[in-house]
């Protein structure tokens, strides 16, 4: 049996998949209420990060089965994600969007 | 068939990290990819604020609830996908491919607010050459569009497989890879979502 095999049986229930949906579409509700709120300012900025960042890890970890997957996965996804924003990082510290 | 599975199997065995290759590869392809949408969306925070040459602006032509009803349908998508897969392994074929069709068929309802969107933009005067902002904008998610449409196509080409019986519980890999690109272009809309809509063309900013 391979090591995923292994690891199958422990996937969720379609249940707690129907719960990570719902909570998916309540944090898309509350990106998009949180729009609308034109006093935050740029505070809005890290909110919105957040809870994209949030819906992000949900996918990743209940769809895309990395919670209960092996480590490896993770850090093959994570490495990727970390030289993404390091590009993107790098590319704005280029062109002066920091200034 | 039979035959079939048990090459799988056997393969799914000898590997040296005791894990898939198959599997392995997706995931390393996924983490690529990661750095191919981030370069597309540092160039489109880059150059969209700088309109060289006039033209239209996010504020323009962007509209957030629209768009809001198109991320929906893409989350939505992600959960009838693991729901697919999630039938798959308990041996429910019919459900498996029930699911699975209406993933391709959300997939296509999200490339059509795409294409409504972008012939709404056209209709404004915004085309991939107007000015940067157009340009950054039509290759971003135009890039994205064409991995969901990729996506659709394998979708689609797994639910004819199962009709004709080959896929099975014991062939599960078969999709959980799609699964796994499905899933992942769903995060990266949530990235775009995020970054190209809503910060772009909120008022406070």
């Amino acid at each position: 049996m391979s090591d995923m095999d292994k690891t199958h049986s422990a996937h969720p229930s379609p249940r707690k998949y129907l719960m990570v949906a719902s909570a998916l579409v309540v944090l898309t509700a509350i990106e998009v209420g949180i729009f609308y709120v034109e006093s935050l300012g740029k505070g809005i900025i890290p909110i919105l990060f957040i809870l994209s960042a949030f819906k992000f890890a949900l996918v990743g970890m209940f769809y895309m089965h990395l919670r209960y997957d092996s480590r490896l996965f993770s850090i093959f996804f994570i490495t990727g994600l970390v030289l993404a924003s390091l590009v993107t990082l790098a590319l704005m510290t280029l062109f002066g969007m920091f200034n | 068939m039979a035959n079939l599975n048990t090459t799988h199997s056997e393969h799914e065995e000898h590997t040296t990290t005791g894990l898939n290759n198959r599997k392995m590869l997706m995931w390393a392809f996924l983490g690529s990819d990661c750095m191919f949408f981030a370069a597309l969306i540092a160039t489109y925070v880059i150059y969209s604020g700088q309109i060289v040459g006039g033209g239209p602006v996010p504020e323009d032509v962007f509209s957030i609830p629209v768009t809001s009803v198109s991320t929906f349908v893409l989350l939505m998508s992600s959960m009838s996908m693991v729901l697919a897969y999630s039938a798959l392994v308990r041996g429910q074929i019919k459900n498996f491919q029930i699911w699975i069709l209406s993933t391709a068929f959300l997939g296509m309802t999200f490339i059509g607010f795409q294409v409504f969107e972008f012939r709404d933009f056209v209709l404004h005067g915004l085309t991939p050459k107007t000015n940067l902002f157009g340009s950054t904008f039509f290759v971003l998610t135009g890039f994205h569009g064409a991995h969901v449409t990729l996506g659709i196509i394998w979708l689609l080409s797994l639910y004819f497989f199962s009709l004709r019986g080959g896929v099975t519980p014991e062939r599960h890999l078969d999709v959980d890879l799609a699964a796994l690109y499905w899933h992942f272009v769903d995060v990266v809309w949530i990235v775009i979502f995020t970054v190209v809509y809503l910060l772009g063309v909120f008022p406070g900013i």
